[in-house]
Protein backbone atom coordinates (compact mmCIF):
# COMPACT_ATOMS: atom_id res chain seq x y z
CA UNK A 1 0.00 0.00 0.00
CA UNK A 2 1.03 3.91 -0.21
CA UNK A 3 0.82 4.50 2.94
CA UNK A 4 4.19 3.34 3.63
CA UNK A 5 5.78 6.43 1.50
CA UNK A 6 5.91 8.54 4.70
CA UNK A 7 7.74 11.40 3.20
CA UNK A 8 5.31 13.13 1.09
CA UNK A 9 6.20 16.91 1.40
CA UNK A 10 4.08 19.01 3.66
CA UNK A 11 2.05 21.06 1.99
CA UNK A 12 -0.83 23.51 2.47
CA UNK A 13 -4.06 23.31 0.27
CA UNK A 14 -4.04 26.79 -1.15
CA UNK A 15 -2.21 29.83 0.28
CA UNK A 16 -1.52 28.54 3.18
CA UNK A 17 -0.67 30.82 6.54
CA UNK A 18 1.18 33.94 6.46
CA UNK A 19 4.62 33.54 7.51
CA UNK A 20 4.65 29.78 8.20
CA UNK A 21 6.88 27.52 6.27
CA UNK A 22 5.32 23.89 5.96
CA UNK A 23 8.43 22.12 6.01
CA UNK A 24 9.38 22.85 9.99
CA UNK A 25 5.78 21.22 10.93
CA UNK A 26 7.67 17.83 11.92
CA UNK A 27 4.62 15.90 13.47
CA UNK A 28 1.50 14.21 12.11
CA UNK A 29 -2.05 15.44 11.28
CA UNK A 30 -4.30 12.34 11.25
CA UNK A 31 -7.75 13.40 10.23
CA UNK A 32 -10.72 10.83 11.24
CA UNK A 33 -13.98 11.81 9.33
CA UNK A 34 -17.25 10.54 9.45
CA UNK A 35 -20.82 11.70 10.20
CA UNK A 36 -22.07 11.63 13.92
CA UNK A 37 -22.61 7.99 14.72
CA UNK A 38 -19.69 6.55 12.66
CA UNK A 39 -17.78 6.08 15.45
CA UNK A 40 -15.24 9.23 15.29
CA UNK A 41 -14.90 10.08 18.82
CA UNK A 42 -15.01 6.52 20.32
CA UNK A 43 -12.07 5.77 17.59
CA UNK A 44 -10.26 8.54 18.61
CA UNK A 45 -10.30 8.04 21.66
CA UNK A 46 -8.68 4.78 21.74
CA UNK A 47 -6.44 5.76 19.32
CA UNK A 48 -5.05 8.61 21.79
CA UNK A 49 -5.04 6.30 24.49
CA UNK A 50 -3.09 3.40 22.45
CA UNK A 51 -0.44 6.50 21.17
CA UNK A 52 0.21 7.98 24.43
CA UNK A 53 0.79 4.54 26.05
CA UNK A 54 3.32 3.77 24.06
CA UNK A 55 5.16 6.96 24.60
CA UNK A 56 3.50 9.50 21.82
CA UNK A 57 2.53 12.97 22.53
CA UNK A 58 -1.33 13.60 20.88
CA UNK A 59 -3.38 16.74 20.95
CA UNK A 60 -6.86 17.06 19.99
CA UNK A 61 -8.57 19.20 17.96
CA UNK A 62 -12.40 19.35 16.40
CA UNK A 63 -15.00 21.79 15.09
CA UNK A 64 -16.57 24.16 16.94
CA UNK A 65 -13.68 24.24 19.70
CA UNK A 66 -11.76 27.55 19.07
CA UNK A 67 -11.39 29.66 22.09
CA UNK A 68 -12.41 32.49 19.93
CA UNK A 69 -15.38 32.03 18.22
CA UNK A 70 -16.79 28.57 19.87
CA UNK A 71 -19.85 29.92 22.16
CA UNK A 72 -21.22 32.10 19.31
CA UNK A 73 -20.81 29.75 16.87
CA UNK A 74 -23.30 27.68 18.85
CA UNK A 75 -25.62 30.41 20.05
CA UNK A 76 -25.90 31.16 16.09
CA UNK A 77 -27.09 27.61 15.59
CA UNK A 78 -29.59 28.00 17.82
CA UNK A 79 -31.43 30.12 17.04
CA UNK A 80 -30.82 29.12 13.36
CA UNK A 81 -30.58 32.78 12.70
CA UNK A 82 -27.55 33.28 9.67
CA UNK A 83 -27.43 32.61 6.55
CA UNK A 84 -25.51 30.53 4.42
CA UNK A 85 -22.09 32.44 3.43
CA UNK A 86 -21.97 33.58 7.28
CA UNK A 87 -22.34 30.42 8.77
CA UNK A 88 -19.34 29.01 6.66
CA UNK A 89 -17.47 31.57 7.40
CA UNK A 90 -17.69 31.49 11.21
CA UNK A 91 -17.04 27.72 10.79
CA UNK A 92 -14.08 28.83 8.78
CA UNK A 93 -12.57 31.18 11.76
CA UNK A 94 -13.38 28.48 14.27
CA UNK A 95 -11.63 25.80 12.20
CA UNK A 96 -8.64 28.63 11.74
CA UNK A 97 -8.13 29.42 15.01
CA UNK A 98 -7.48 25.83 15.62
CA UNK A 99 -5.09 25.71 12.95
CA UNK A 100 -3.01 28.42 14.09
CA UNK A 101 -3.31 28.44 17.50
CA UNK A 102 -3.02 24.58 18.16
CA UNK A 103 -2.68 22.00 14.90
CA UNK A 104 0.75 23.75 13.58
CA UNK A 105 2.75 24.91 17.21
CA UNK A 106 1.56 21.09 18.21
CA UNK A 107 2.95 19.82 14.97
CA UNK A 108 6.11 22.00 14.97
CA UNK A 109 6.90 20.99 17.97
CA UNK A 110 6.56 16.95 16.84
CA UNK A 111 3.33 15.94 17.95
CA UNK A 112 0.68 13.74 16.51
CA UNK A 113 -2.34 15.83 16.39
CA UNK A 114 -6.01 13.98 15.69
CA UNK A 115 -8.77 15.88 14.29
CA UNK A 116 -11.99 14.99 14.84
CA UNK A 117 -13.45 16.52 11.47
CA UNK A 118 -11.37 19.04 9.37
CA UNK A 119 -12.24 20.81 6.18
CA UNK A 120 -13.94 18.15 4.09
CA UNK A 121 -16.84 18.00 6.82
CA UNK A 122 -17.25 21.63 6.91
CA UNK A 123 -16.89 21.81 3.17
CA UNK A 124 -19.39 18.85 2.11
CA UNK A 125 -21.85 20.67 4.19
CA UNK A 126 -21.74 23.71 2.35
CA UNK A 127 -21.54 21.85 -1.34
CA UNK A 128 -24.72 19.80 -0.35
CA UNK A 129 -26.63 23.23 0.63
CA UNK A 130 -25.42 24.31 -3.32
CA UNK A 131 -22.39 26.88 -2.33
CA UNK A 132 -19.38 27.33 -4.72
CA UNK A 133 -16.63 25.15 -4.86
CA UNK A 134 -14.21 27.61 -6.27
CA UNK A 135 -15.11 29.48 -3.15
CA UNK A 136 -14.69 27.09 -0.78
CA UNK A 137 -11.31 26.22 -1.84
CA UNK A 138 -10.22 29.48 -2.03
CA UNK A 139 -11.53 29.79 1.50
CA UNK A 140 -9.85 26.92 3.02
CA UNK A 141 -6.70 26.99 0.49
CA UNK A 142 -5.51 27.77 4.51
CA UNK A 143 -5.55 23.98 5.77
CA UNK A 144 -2.55 21.78 5.89
CA UNK A 145 -2.80 18.77 3.89
CA UNK A 146 -2.54 16.14 6.26
CA UNK A 147 -0.64 12.87 6.41
CA UNK A 148 -4.04 10.83 6.44
CA UNK A 149 -7.44 11.01 6.11
CA UNK A 150 -9.96 7.90 7.22
CA UNK A 151 -13.21 8.28 6.14
CA UNK A 152 -15.19 6.43 8.67
CA UNK A 153 -18.30 5.38 5.78
CA UNK A 154 -21.29 4.00 7.59
CA UNK A 155 -24.63 3.10 5.56
CA UNK A 156 -27.31 5.74 6.64
CA UNK A 157 -29.49 3.13 7.72
CA UNK A 158 -27.11 2.25 10.20
CA UNK A 159 -26.59 5.91 11.11
CA UNK A 160 -30.28 6.25 12.29
CA UNK A 161 -29.93 3.22 14.28
CA UNK A 162 -26.99 3.99 15.97
CA UNK A 163 -28.06 7.78 16.71
CA UNK A 164 -31.43 6.93 18.00
CA UNK A 165 -30.05 4.46 20.23
CA UNK A 166 -27.93 6.79 21.73
CA UNK A 167 -30.26 9.39 22.32
CA UNK A 168 -33.81 9.18 21.08
CA UNK A 169 -33.52 11.32 18.57
CA UNK A 170 -31.79 12.82 15.39
CA UNK A 171 -30.07 15.85 15.34
CA UNK A 172 -31.55 19.06 13.18
CA UNK A 173 -28.73 19.93 11.44
CA UNK A 174 -26.91 16.27 10.65
CA UNK A 175 -31.04 15.89 9.50
CA UNK A 176 -29.99 18.59 7.09
CA UNK A 177 -33.15 20.05 8.20
CA UNK A 178 -32.20 23.18 6.98
CA UNK A 179 -32.42 22.44 3.78
CA UNK A 180 -36.03 21.32 3.83
CA UNK A 181 -35.80 18.29 1.52
CA UNK A 182 -38.15 16.53 4.01
CA UNK A 183 -40.93 17.52 7.01
CA UNK A 184 -40.05 14.40 8.21
CA UNK A 185 -37.31 13.90 10.28
CA UNK A 186 -36.65 10.41 9.55
CA UNK A 187 -36.30 11.16 5.97
CA UNK A 188 -34.22 14.32 6.08
CA UNK A 189 -32.02 12.61 7.85
CA UNK A 190 -31.83 9.51 5.28
CA UNK A 191 -31.80 11.34 2.54
CA UNK A 192 -28.98 14.29 3.96
CA UNK A 193 -26.52 11.32 4.90
CA UNK A 194 -26.49 9.53 1.44
CA UNK A 195 -26.08 13.55 -0.14
CA UNK A 196 -22.97 13.81 2.59
CA UNK A 197 -21.87 10.80 2.06
CA UNK A 198 -22.11 11.37 -2.01
CA UNK A 199 -19.80 14.71 -1.24
CA UNK A 200 -17.61 12.71 0.44
CA UNK A 201 -17.25 10.28 -2.25
CA UNK A 202 -16.35 12.87 -4.91
CA UNK A 203 -14.30 15.06 -2.70
CA UNK A 204 -12.08 11.40 -2.07
CA UNK A 205 -10.91 11.97 -6.17
CA UNK A 206 -9.57 15.20 -5.38
CA UNK A 207 -8.09 14.66 -1.43
CA UNK A 208 -7.49 10.67 -1.70
CA UNK A 209 -8.55 9.86 1.77
CA UNK A 210 -8.59 6.61 3.08
CA UNK A 211 -12.47 4.63 3.39
CA UNK A 212 -12.85 2.72 6.15
CA UNK A 213 -15.47 0.63 6.41
CA UNK A 214 -17.10 1.35 9.67
CA UNK A 215 -20.53 -0.34 9.91
CA UNK A 216 -18.09 -3.42 10.74
CA UNK A 217 -17.53 -3.95 15.06
CA UNK A 218 -15.64 -1.10 16.89
CA UNK A 219 -12.82 -3.61 17.68
CA UNK A 220 -12.42 -4.10 13.67
CA UNK A 221 -12.09 -0.81 12.75
CA UNK A 222 -9.53 0.27 15.62
CA UNK A 223 -7.36 -2.64 14.51
CA UNK A 224 -7.37 -1.54 11.07
CA UNK A 225 -6.92 1.91 12.36
CA UNK A 226 -4.27 1.25 14.42
CA UNK A 227 -2.57 -1.09 11.40
CA UNK A 228 -2.48 2.23 8.76
CA UNK A 229 -1.24 5.06 11.65
CA UNK A 230 1.82 2.69 12.81
CA UNK A 231 2.70 2.52 9.19
CA UNK A 232 2.85 5.86 8.76
CA UNK A 233 4.56 6.55 11.90
CA UNK A 234 7.18 4.09 11.33
CA UNK B 1 -17.20 41.76 -9.97
CA UNK B 2 -20.32 44.14 -10.89
CA UNK B 3 -22.39 46.66 -8.79
CA UNK B 4 -25.41 46.38 -8.05
CA UNK B 5 -26.83 48.94 -10.26
CA UNK B 6 -25.29 46.57 -13.11
CA UNK B 7 -26.72 43.33 -11.22
CA UNK B 8 -30.02 45.59 -11.65
CA UNK B 9 -30.90 45.51 -8.46
CA UNK B 10 -33.43 48.38 -7.57
CA UNK B 11 -31.44 49.97 -4.63
CA UNK B 12 -28.00 51.58 -4.44
CA UNK B 13 -25.07 51.29 -2.01
CA UNK B 14 -22.53 54.04 -1.15
CA UNK B 15 -19.43 53.46 0.49
CA UNK B 16 -17.17 55.66 2.25
CA UNK B 17 -13.38 54.19 2.95
CA UNK B 18 -10.72 55.86 4.47
CA UNK B 19 -7.84 55.57 7.48
CA UNK B 20 -8.77 56.09 11.09
CA UNK B 21 -9.42 59.34 11.81
CA UNK B 22 -10.03 60.30 8.17
CA UNK B 23 -13.39 61.90 8.88
CA UNK B 24 -15.57 59.68 6.67
CA UNK B 25 -17.88 58.44 9.34
CA UNK B 26 -18.74 62.28 10.11
CA UNK B 27 -19.34 62.69 6.50
CA UNK B 28 -21.65 59.48 5.71
CA UNK B 29 -23.50 60.54 8.99
CA UNK B 30 -24.12 64.02 7.73
CA UNK B 31 -24.85 62.89 4.59
CA UNK B 32 -27.32 60.33 6.00
CA UNK B 33 -28.98 62.76 8.14
CA UNK B 34 -29.69 65.00 5.21
CA UNK B 35 -31.13 62.25 2.97
CA UNK B 36 -33.01 61.14 5.33
CA UNK B 37 -34.84 64.75 6.28
CA UNK B 38 -35.35 64.67 2.01
CA UNK B 39 -37.34 61.49 2.52
CA UNK B 40 -35.25 59.02 0.72
CA UNK B 41 -35.33 55.38 1.87
CA UNK B 42 -32.10 55.08 3.79
CA UNK B 43 -30.00 52.56 5.74
CA UNK B 44 -26.67 52.37 7.35
CA UNK B 45 -24.19 50.26 7.79
CA UNK B 46 -21.20 49.93 9.78
CA UNK B 47 -18.42 47.77 9.70
CA UNK B 48 -17.66 45.24 12.47
CA UNK B 49 -21.36 45.45 13.83
CA UNK B 50 -23.23 42.18 13.29
CA UNK B 51 -24.60 41.70 16.75
CA UNK B 52 -23.42 37.81 17.26
CA UNK B 53 -19.77 37.72 15.31
CA UNK B 54 -19.35 41.50 17.50
CA UNK B 55 -18.77 39.53 20.57
CA UNK B 56 -16.27 36.92 19.22
CA UNK B 57 -14.56 39.77 18.02
CA UNK B 58 -14.67 42.22 20.74
CA UNK B 59 -13.13 38.83 22.63
CA UNK B 60 -10.56 38.21 19.90
CA UNK B 61 -9.68 41.75 20.43
CA UNK B 62 -9.22 42.39 23.71
CA UNK B 63 -7.48 39.60 24.71
CA UNK B 64 -5.01 39.47 21.66
CA UNK B 65 -6.01 36.65 20.16
CA UNK B 66 -6.28 37.29 16.72
CA UNK B 67 -4.09 36.25 14.20
CA UNK B 68 -4.16 37.86 10.60
CA UNK B 69 -6.24 34.38 9.04
CA UNK B 70 -8.65 34.98 11.85
CA UNK B 71 -8.56 38.66 11.86
CA UNK B 72 -9.42 38.20 8.21
CA UNK B 73 -12.07 36.06 8.39
CA UNK B 74 -13.94 36.76 11.65
CA UNK B 75 -14.59 40.89 10.04
CA UNK B 76 -15.67 39.07 6.56
CA UNK B 77 -18.05 36.56 9.00
CA UNK B 78 -19.40 40.31 10.11
CA UNK B 79 -19.86 41.60 6.88
CA UNK B 80 -21.21 37.61 5.44
CA UNK B 81 -23.81 38.51 8.52
CA UNK B 82 -24.49 41.83 7.56
CA UNK B 83 -24.84 41.58 3.74
CA UNK B 84 -27.27 38.70 3.92
CA UNK B 85 -29.39 39.89 6.80
CA UNK B 86 -29.84 43.38 5.44
CA UNK B 87 -27.99 44.99 2.84
CA UNK B 88 -29.06 42.49 0.08
CA UNK B 89 -32.82 42.57 0.89
CA UNK B 90 -32.96 46.70 1.24
CA UNK B 91 -31.37 47.06 -1.83
CA UNK B 92 -33.47 44.85 -3.28
CA UNK B 93 -36.05 46.73 -1.95
CA UNK B 94 -34.61 49.88 -3.82
CA UNK B 95 -33.15 51.58 -0.61
CA UNK B 96 -29.92 53.74 -0.30
CA UNK B 97 -27.60 51.88 1.46
CA UNK B 98 -25.04 53.62 3.32
CA UNK B 99 -21.89 51.59 4.04
CA UNK B 100 -19.19 53.18 6.56
CA UNK B 101 -16.25 50.63 5.39
CA UNK B 102 -17.04 47.70 2.88
CA UNK B 103 -14.86 45.16 1.20
CA UNK B 104 -12.26 47.48 0.49
CA UNK B 105 -11.12 47.60 4.31
CA UNK B 106 -10.48 44.37 4.12
CA UNK B 107 -8.40 44.38 0.92
CA UNK B 108 -5.96 46.98 2.69
CA UNK B 109 -6.18 46.16 6.10
CA UNK B 110 -5.78 42.24 5.67
CA UNK B 111 -3.10 42.67 3.04
CA UNK B 112 -1.37 44.61 4.83
CA UNK B 113 -0.88 42.30 7.89
CA UNK B 114 0.77 39.73 5.37
CA UNK B 115 -2.65 37.83 4.18
CA UNK B 116 -2.42 36.82 0.05
CA UNK B 117 -4.31 39.42 -2.10
CA UNK B 118 -5.53 36.84 -3.98
CA UNK B 119 -7.03 34.97 -0.80
CA UNK B 120 -8.73 38.28 0.46
CA UNK B 121 -10.44 38.76 -2.53
CA UNK B 122 -11.37 35.32 -2.95
CA UNK B 123 -13.45 35.45 0.24
CA UNK B 124 -15.55 38.20 -0.43
CA UNK B 125 -16.28 37.44 -4.17
CA UNK B 126 -19.92 37.05 -3.40
CA UNK B 127 -20.17 41.03 -2.67
CA UNK B 128 -21.27 43.20 -5.66
CA UNK B 129 -19.57 46.61 -5.56
CA UNK B 130 -20.86 49.76 -4.55
CA UNK B 131 -22.39 51.63 -6.72
CA UNK B 132 -20.46 55.09 -5.66
CA UNK B 133 -17.25 55.00 -3.55
CA UNK B 134 -15.62 57.97 -1.50
CA UNK B 135 -12.35 57.58 -0.69
CA UNK B 136 -11.44 60.47 2.49
CA UNK B 137 -7.67 61.13 2.16
CA UNK B 138 -6.11 62.95 4.71
CA UNK B 139 -2.78 63.57 5.51
CA UNK B 140 -1.02 60.88 7.59
CA UNK B 141 -0.69 63.51 10.63
CA UNK B 142 -4.33 64.83 10.44
CA UNK B 143 -5.78 61.07 10.79
CA UNK B 144 -3.49 60.74 14.29
CA UNK B 145 -4.50 63.94 15.60
CA UNK B 146 -8.08 63.24 15.07
CA UNK B 147 -7.95 60.27 16.66
CA UNK B 148 -5.41 61.34 19.45
CA UNK B 149 -8.04 63.96 20.27
CA UNK B 150 -11.01 62.05 20.57
CA UNK B 151 -9.18 58.97 22.87
CA UNK B 152 -6.02 59.20 25.04
CA UNK B 153 -4.95 55.87 23.68
CA UNK B 154 -4.56 54.07 20.66
CA UNK B 155 -5.90 50.45 20.68
CA UNK B 156 -4.12 47.23 20.04
CA UNK B 157 -5.23 46.18 16.63
CA UNK B 158 -5.74 49.53 15.90
CA UNK B 159 -1.95 50.73 15.93
CA UNK B 160 -1.06 47.67 13.85
CA UNK B 161 0.80 46.25 17.19
CA UNK B 162 -0.20 42.58 16.29
CA UNK B 163 2.46 43.01 13.52
CA UNK B 164 4.98 44.23 15.63
CA UNK B 165 6.75 47.27 13.39
CA UNK B 166 7.77 48.97 16.41
CA UNK B 167 6.99 48.86 20.46
CA UNK B 168 6.05 52.28 20.33
CA UNK B 169 2.20 51.86 19.45
CA UNK B 170 2.48 56.09 17.86
CA UNK B 171 5.19 54.66 15.64
CA UNK B 172 3.12 51.30 15.01
CA UNK B 173 0.33 53.79 14.03
CA UNK B 174 1.83 55.51 11.68
CA UNK B 175 3.79 52.91 9.90
CA UNK B 176 0.74 50.97 9.71
CA UNK B 177 -1.37 53.40 8.32
CA UNK B 178 1.04 54.66 6.14
CA UNK B 179 1.10 51.14 4.66
CA UNK B 180 -2.93 50.85 4.86
CA UNK B 181 -2.58 54.47 2.44
CA UNK B 182 -0.41 52.28 0.10
CA UNK B 183 -2.71 49.74 -0.14
CA UNK B 184 -5.94 51.75 -0.81
CA UNK B 185 -4.49 54.08 -3.75
CA UNK B 186 -3.04 50.83 -5.49
CA UNK B 187 -6.74 50.01 -5.73
CA UNK B 188 -7.97 53.23 -5.98
CA UNK B 189 -8.56 53.10 -9.74
CA UNK B 190 -9.21 49.85 -10.12
CA UNK B 191 -12.18 50.45 -8.23
CA UNK B 192 -13.40 54.07 -9.56
CA UNK B 193 -12.62 55.61 -5.94
CA UNK B 194 -13.83 59.31 -5.76
CA UNK B 195 -10.75 60.67 -3.64
CA UNK B 196 -12.18 63.45 -1.80
CA UNK B 197 -9.82 66.08 0.18
CA UNK B 198 -10.15 64.83 3.81
CA UNK B 199 -7.97 67.59 5.45
CA UNK B 200 -10.20 70.49 4.43
CA UNK B 201 -13.08 71.78 6.86
CA UNK B 202 -15.92 69.65 7.50
CA UNK B 203 -18.58 71.40 6.62
CA UNK B 204 -16.89 72.22 3.01
CA UNK B 205 -16.28 68.79 2.30
CA UNK B 206 -20.16 67.45 3.01
CA UNK B 207 -21.17 70.41 0.76
CA UNK B 208 -18.95 68.71 -2.19
CA UNK B 209 -20.55 64.90 -1.18
CA UNK B 210 -23.70 65.68 -1.11
CA UNK B 211 -23.29 67.33 -4.81
CA UNK B 212 -21.22 64.41 -5.83
CA UNK B 213 -24.50 62.08 -4.52
CA UNK B 214 -27.36 63.85 -6.43
CA UNK B 215 -25.01 64.00 -9.38
CA UNK B 216 -24.59 60.02 -9.32
CA UNK B 217 -27.38 59.21 -8.40
CA UNK B 218 -31.03 59.54 -9.86
CA UNK B 219 -32.44 59.94 -6.09
CA UNK B 220 -36.13 60.86 -6.71
CA UNK B 221 -36.52 57.38 -7.48
CA UNK B 222 -35.62 56.55 -3.70
CA UNK B 223 -38.50 58.96 -2.23
CA UNK B 224 -41.01 56.94 0.14
CA UNK B 225 -44.26 56.99 -1.14
CA UNK B 226 -45.52 57.10 2.63
CA UNK B 227 -43.74 59.35 4.97
CA UNK B 228 -42.37 58.07 7.94
CA UNK B 229 -44.79 57.96 11.15
CA UNK B 230 -43.16 60.73 13.19
CA UNK B 231 -41.33 60.50 16.72
CA UNK B 232 -43.66 60.47 19.71
CA UNK B 233 -42.37 63.89 20.53
CA UNK B 234 -43.33 65.87 17.61
CA UNK B 235 -46.32 64.18 17.64
CA UNK B 236 -47.41 65.56 20.78
CA UNK B 237 -46.00 69.02 19.72
CA UNK B 238 -47.99 69.11 16.71
CA UNK B 239 -51.24 67.99 18.49
CA UNK B 240 -50.57 70.95 20.86
CA UNK B 241 -50.12 73.14 18.54
CA UNK B 242 -53.92 71.77 16.60
CA UNK B 243 -55.29 72.00 20.10
CA UNK B 244 -53.85 76.22 19.84
CA UNK B 245 -55.44 76.35 16.47
CA UNK B 246 -58.77 74.79 17.94
CA UNK B 247 -58.53 77.23 20.66
CA UNK B 248 -57.70 80.52 18.46
CA UNK B 249 -60.71 79.26 15.94
CA UNK B 250 -62.88 79.65 19.26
Amino acid sequence: MKTAETSKTRRFYGHGIPNVAPEELAGKLIVVEGADGSGRSTQIARLVDWLETSGKGTIQVGLKRSTLVSEELAKAQEGNILSRTTLSLFYATDFADQLVNIILPALRAGFIVLADRYIYTLMARDLVRGMNEAWLKNLYGIALEPDAVFYLSVEPEELVQRNLSKSAALDYWESGMDLGLSRDVFDSFLKYQAAMAEAFLNMQKTYGFEIVDANRSTDHVTRELRKKITALLD
Amino acid sequence: MKTFAELNFPGRLIAVEGLDGSGKSTQIYLLKRWLEAEGFKVYFSEWNSSELVKSATSKGKKRELLTPTTFSLIHATDFADRYERHLVPLLRAGYLVLCDRYIYTAFARDVVRGCPPEWVRGLYSFAALPDLTMFFKADLEVSLNRILEGRPKLKFFEAGMDLRLSADPYESFRIFQGRTLEQYMAMSTEFNFVVMDANEHVNKQQVLVRKLVSESLDLKRFKRKSPLPLPPSIRTEDRMKETDEDMAAV
